[in-house]
């Protein structure tokens, strides 16, 4: 696998938007021309080579492309944004909509990363070993296809409005999560290993929300239905089962309501 | 000014008889004239291309509140879709509902010059003005409700013909509209409650009037007045299984009325997006939906005095919108996305409500199929025009592919064969299988300019190379000779026009966009005689029930119509 | 006998009422009274006619003290800092007329710079919500002629804006409500015990912060679902008598305002009780209207709905629009130190934005337009006083309920002075010469 390697030269004054840095776009390129692509701040239009020293060179294609950023690029957006395949990782903290709307390949933040990440996602996998900000695999504004796959995972802590309108994959949360947890969820998986706030599957129609830890506040319209033993995410433990939100829509299938599931671990 | 001849061109234009001759079409000072006519004019080298007159859009939502709502609400319509300006370009935005810049570049580029805004709530008027205002390049008019108006409801449960035209007449002076549009009619007054208007025959709740009643009444006012367009009407039971019946009874409306105008028009009714009216069985699903297209445009050609405009369904994600209050309300229920809906004091409603119309249905496929029949059906393309009401049934940028499926055979089946899951089950379904007509290049210049601007009562100035004309002039790379080969050309061409012309300004050179034009805003001033009860009428609901006085209503001032050109109308007589 | 100007348009708040009558002096010069305006309408025209009135633009200067410049200088100030920023953040747009609005947006356009509207700090939110669920509304007319259930939601009319209930909501006699106030059930629901709770016929006072839970439970109890005995800190019977008032209405109308937009979920907020809404519907006929603050910061959106696509937190600085408030949004821009100039023209987020963000505006090149001294007036490099709008200009105004109005001019501004678009243009001019010559 061919290996790109970028390092921080300088900290954008204002932000640095990148949307250039994913292993599609490195694909096929040398350093030079990697270093010459385009980046922006504000109005102005600037190049990768003006923020990083760019080492190494893409492979043919995204998927045989691995690149690595060494540094703090928390005042650089949309790293990976659009990533099809091959692997990114950023060795420091990084800023809004890493891996947004990414559809395939492996992400992985050795830090944390601020709010959008993994917006509006549809296949491949956002690993960060650190804090997420808030809307992590949520809709883009309007939008009512969140999620819709892939996998997110967040060894620490994430931030409000996870999930808003997922409709399928996994957010799997190492640490505790702020307030509106799978608003509008209509599908896929969201496991949160530490607490929630409140607004836990507010208006939620389909898919499954666990908890491990406390919730402040139950929406009012989650029932008790039964607890069940349960493996999840190679975790064992005895979890209560409520549905709802009841005051939402439901489909039916085969003449049954389906509700959305959240489990709440004993 | 600058004169042009377009030389060595393929012409096409009905009302000339010009059929794909090589006739070289001269503009002198923003008219058309006889090529003889023009002294050093610039030449335009159409060699190998189409030449028609400027198309002329006789119905599309692209300006006004609820237009506005869609783009506002739809934020993920834009994303990834924005163009940044360029030379004396302003940015652009939007696929089904896009920003006014991007929708006159859209038209400038498909070969427009003209385009009705097919419904204006009359207490918003303004926001419609200031929308057409910021529409560069193209001319446009916008058609205020009438189907559900109070005044309109309380006159015509008494068959009070004259005083709903002098209600009228003031309506269109204050609101600056140009004619007479009717949605759902009685339904949205009735969607005030909740409830709506399901056949001609319904009562309108407390009005205590019909839509027939309120159909052939604006028909007779219409006449009375003489506008220079007909009532434009979008009947009861759009989109319902099984309401083709109410269709033919709406269109039965017509039966005995003549026109009476001095514009040219021959038409007394203007069904819009038909597609939406032609539907058999009793529910979406194959085993019951059928195409009743032949069945509605068969009558259509039994009679003379009816146009229509298709409506037909690109298959896009888009947004639905439509004075039809009670309809988009239904809509949001199939597919639970989000709705807006504004009800009216007085006047009207409107919803809005995203839609998809997947190719892999069986529903939407059916719909594609009953849009284009509409089209293939007609005897007299003078009296059927292309449009996909948009963005209801399709964005504006889509007319040029329907024009490739209705210009193409091919086109359809490979469609039916390659892109539609349920080809086999939609021609069985629908007669679209049974068709193997394809639309001239000549017919359709008839149904995408001639014939619009003649029911608009514009013959006079619009939709044909006529010398004395307006100098609007679009020029397409589509060589009639050599292109028939792939129907893909068609749809290339149409959207890519290499050369428009309006009001004699080159606005379109090579296929760039060189000059934001003359833009106008067309509004009809019938002038009647005095009317105190009217004028009582009038005070009285905006003392009591309006929320904005009288005096604060009419649409007056520079910077909502900088650029009018009033239509005259004297009904005095 | 002084003259008398009517159908007089009110800028102040989003009721933007049009049956104000103005006296003016035998000359025509001067406002002597205002009437059927509320106070704080009133006021708005009386202060207009202030003797001390700041006519010129002027400079701070290092010293902190202001010299007077031409309106030309200014023009070139703004151009040059506009041109020169790279992130430029141009603000406000709320007290404005909609040519004003439209200008702006073309030297936006021109400058790459991000454009916020006070909804930023105010129904933004809101905006949020309709883009993820839409909006059932209506006209406030069609409020005052059908509807027979009314709630106000987190607002407080009584003080936001005195003549809502007398002229739309509560009081009027309409086509369908001719008993007025006696055809209404007037529902409040607010922590506080606001002046309007004390009018309503019902008062629900909720803890504060649990809008969403609450308003959750409406739609269950609408839906005849099971509740817990108590939500939000009000008893489940309670609830479900709230919904069956609701339902049984011919019409409901709820009105919203910050006390939801800004709370806790802040769109969230709107967004479910724009589904009761929707919910209601299914029952009878329902509609929800935001209880807009500026009284044109509905046209802001709506003109920059038409030229880009987006009602607030437009950055356009990379030619094209994008979108996306915690992002693209004033506040955000600034505390992450996202934008190196500020231009403020029809509001005062000096007296409206969170401390942290004024500091970074005062630290910044920055220009205010805006006919008043004012706590952002005070923290800008450049003050440009202008002529007031709907007092001194006309212009479109758009209603909390999108209904749009031409403001009237009653009086002449002050000799010499210039309105706000008369203002942009020069700027327009001047940013373009500049990048003509780039
Ligand atoms: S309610 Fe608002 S618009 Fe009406 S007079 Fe008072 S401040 Fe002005
Ligand atoms: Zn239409």
């Amino acid at each position: 696998m061919a290996k790109v390697i970028l390092t921080p030269t300088q900290t954008p004054t204002l932000f640095l938007e990148a949307e250039n840095i994913t292993p599609d776009v490195f694909a096929g390129k040398n350093a030079a021309e990697i270093a010459a692509l385009h980046g922006f701040v504000g109005k102005t239009t600037v190049t990768l080579g003006d923020y990083f020293t760019v080492e190494g060179a893409g492979g043919q294609t995204a998927a045989d492309t691995t690149v690595v950023i060494n540094g703090d690029v928390s005042r650089v957006k949309y790293i990976g944004m659009k990533m099809s395949a091959g692997e990114l990782i950023v060795n420091g903290n990084a800023d809004m909509y890493v891996g947004g709307w990414m559809t395939g390949g492996r992400l992985t933040v050795n830090g944390d990363i601020e709010a959008f990440a993994g917006l509006g996602m549809t296949g491949g996998e956002l690993i960060v070993n650190g804090n997420a900000g808030n809307y992590l695999g949520a809709a883009y504004r309007g939008d009512w296809r969140g999620m819709q796959g892939g996998e997110i995972r967040v060894s620490g802590n994430a931030g409000s409005d996870v999930g808003t309108f997922m409709r399928g994959g996994t957010i799997v949360v190492g640490g505790n999560i702020d307030v509106h947890v799978g608003t509008h969820m209509e599908g896929g998986t969201i496991i949160v290993k530490g607490d929630a706030k409140s607004r836990v599957g507010g208006q939620m129609v389909k898919g499954t929300i666990y908890v491990y830890g406390d919730i402040d506040v139950m929406m009012p319209g989650f029932q008790y239905r039964n607890d069940a033993d349960l493996e999840v995410d190679g975790d064992n433990g005895r979890f209560a089962l409520y549905e709802g939100d009841m005051g939402e829509r439901h489909p039916k299938r085969k003449g049954e309501v389906i509700y959305g599931q959240l489990y709440m671990k004993y | 000014m600058t004169d042009y001849l377009i030389k060595n061109g393929f012409v096409y234009d009905p009302i000339l008889g010009i059929n794909g001759d090589k006739v070289d079409v001269a503009i002198k000072d923003g008219k058309m004239a006889d090529a003889g006519d023009v002294t050093n004019p610039t030449i335009i080298d159409a060699t190998g291309m189409t030449v028609m007159a400027a198309g002329v859009d006789v119905h599309a939502h692209v300006a006004g509140p609820k237009v506005n709502t869609g783009r506002n609400f739809r934020p993920e319509d834009k994303l990834f879709n924005g163009t940044a300006g360029s030379g004396i370009k302003r940015m652009e935005g939007g696929f089904s509902v896009p920003t006014v810049f991007r929708t006159a570049y859209l038209y400038a580029r498909m070969g427009f010059g003209f385009s009705m805004e097919a419904a204006m709530p009359p207490l918003y008027a303004r926001h419609t003005h200031e929308e057409i205002r910021d529409t560069p390049i193209i001319d446009q008019g916008a058609l205020p409700v009438f189907g559900n108006n109070w005044f309109v409801l309380e006159y015509l449960k008494e068959n009070e013909i004259e005083n709903t035209a002098a209600y009228i007449a003031w309506l269109l002076n204050q609101t600056k509209g140009y004619g007479i549009k009717c949605v759902n009619p009685g339904g949205t007054e009735s969607w005030g409650w909740g409830l709506n208007c399901e056949t001609v025959d319904d009562v309108v709740p407390y009005f205590d009037v019909t839509p027939r009643q309120i159909v052939s009444g604006l028909i007779e006012a219409n006449e009375y007045l003489g506008l220079p367009h007909c009532m434009h009407v979008h009947g009861n039971g759009l989109g319902e299984p099984g309401n083709y019946e109410i269709t033919l009874d709406t269109l039965k409306i017509a039966e005995g009325f003549k026109p009476q105008n001095d514009f040219g028009r021959d038409v007394v009714l203007h069904n819009t997006h038909l597609q939406f009216h032609c539907y058999g069985g009793e529910s979406y699903s194959s085993k019951f939906f059928e195409s009743k297209s032949k069945e509605v445009v068969d009558y259509i050609n039994s009679v003379d005095n009816i146009s229509y405009d298709l409506g037909v369904v690109t298959l896009d994600e888009t947004t639905t919108m439509t004075a039809d209050g009670p309809f988009e309300h239904h809509l949001s229920h199939m597919n639970n996305l989000k709705w807006a809906n504004t009800d009216v004091e007085l006047e009207t409603g409107s919803g809005v409500v995203p839609f998809i119309y997947n190719p892999k249905t069986f529903i939407a496929g059916a719909q594609w199929a009953v849009g284009l029949e509409c089209g293939l059906f007609i005897k007299d393309p003078m009296r059927a025009y292309i449009t996909t009401d948009a963005p209801n049934a399709g964005p504006l940028c889509r007319y040029p592919r329907v024009y490739k499926w209705l210009m193409s055979a091919k086109a359809r089946d490979d469609m039916l064969d390659n892109t539609l899951k349920y080809g086999d089950r939609i021609r069985e379904r629908c007669y679209i299988g049974e068709l193997d007509r394809e639309i001239s290049l000549y017919e359709l210049a008839m149904m995408t300019r001639a014939g619009p601007a003649k029911t608009l009562g514009l013959g006079h100035m619009f939709g044909s190379l006529k010398p004395g004309l307006e100098g609007d002039v679009a020029v397409y790379p589509y060589n009639p000779e050599t292109d028939t080969d792939d129907p893909e050309k068609i749809e290339y061409a149409f959207g890519n026009a290499a050369y428009l012309i309006k009001g004699g300004k080159l606005i379109v050179k090579e296929g760039e966009i060189v000059d934001m034009g003359n833009k106008r805003t067309f509004w009809v001033n019938a002038t009647v005689n005095d009317n105190p009860m009217v004028e009582r009428d009038i005070s009285e609901k905006f003392r009591r029930y309006y929320t904005v006085t009288q005096n604060n209503y009419a649409v007056e001032g520079h910077h909502y119509v900088p650029n009018p050109y009033v239509i005259e109308v004297d009904a005095t007589k | 006998m002084a003259k008398i100007v009517t159908d007089v348009v009110c800028p102040f708040c989003g009721t933007l009422c049009d049956d104000l009558e103005v006296a003016l002096s035998d000359d025509g010069e001067e406002i002597l009274e205002v009437y059927n305006a509320c106070a704080i309408g009133a006021a708005k025209f009386l202060h207009s006619q202030a003797k001390d009135r700041l006519t010129r633009p002027r400079m701070k200067q290092e010293d902190g003290s202001w010299k007077e410049v031409t309106y030309d200088e200014a023009a070139d100030y703004t151009a040059n800092l506009l041109v020169d920023a790279k992130k430029p953040l141009m603000y406000g747009w709320s007290s404005t007329n909609c040519t004003a609005q439209s200008t702006g947006s073309e030297i936006g356009e021109e400058v790459g710079a991000c454009m916020d509207n006070t909804a930023t700090v105010c129904h933004g939110s809101t905006l949020i919500a309709v883009q993820d669920v839409g909006v059932p509304s209506a006209t406030l007319g069609e409020i005052a002629n059908r509807a027979d259930r009314v709630v106000f939601w987190g607002c407080n009319p009584a003080h936001a804006h005195p003549r809502h209930m007398s002229r739309y909501s509560i009081y009027p006699r309409g086509f369908f409500t001719g008993k007025g106030s006696k055809s209404r059930k007037m529902i409040v629901v607010d922590p506080r015990n606001t002046d309007t709770a004390k009018m309503a016929d019902v008062h629900v006072q909720l803890e504060q912060g649990r809008d969403y839970e609450l308003l959750s439970a409406i739609r269950v109890a609408i839906r005849g679902e099971k509740l817990p005995d108590v939500v939000a800190g009000i008893p489940k019977e309670q609830i479900y008598e709230i919904a069956d008032t609701l339902k049984s209405g011919r019409f409901t109308a709820i009105f919203f305002g910050m006390g939801v937009t800004h709370s806790l979920g802040k769109n969230h907020n709107i967004d479910i009780a724009i589904m009761v809404t929707r919910d209601l519907n299914d029952y009878t006929k329902a509609a929800i209207v935001a209880m807009r603050g500026h009284y044109n910061v509905t046209g802001s959106g709506q003109v920059w709905g038409w030229e880009f696509g987006f009602p607030f937190c437009l950055d356009l600085t990379r030619g094209f629009a994008r979108y996306n408030p915690g992002d693209s949004s004033s506040n955000d821009l600034l505390i992450r130190d996202e934008v190196d100039a500020v231009f403020v023209l029809g509001s005062d987020p000096g007296a409206h934005f969170p401390v942290g963000s004024v500091k970074k505006i005062a630290k910044l090149p920055s220009v205010c337009i805006d006919p008043h001294i004012t706590p952002t007036s005070a923290v800008s490099k450049l003050h440009v006083p202008v002529a007031f709008v709907g007092v001194e200009v006309g212009g479109c105004a758009y209603r909390m309920d999108n209904v749009p109005i031409e403001t009237r001019k009653v009086v002449e501004p002050p000799e010499g002075m210039l309105t706000d678009d008369e203002f942009l243009q020069l700027v327009l001019t001047r940013v373009r010469e500049l990048k003509g010559a780039a």
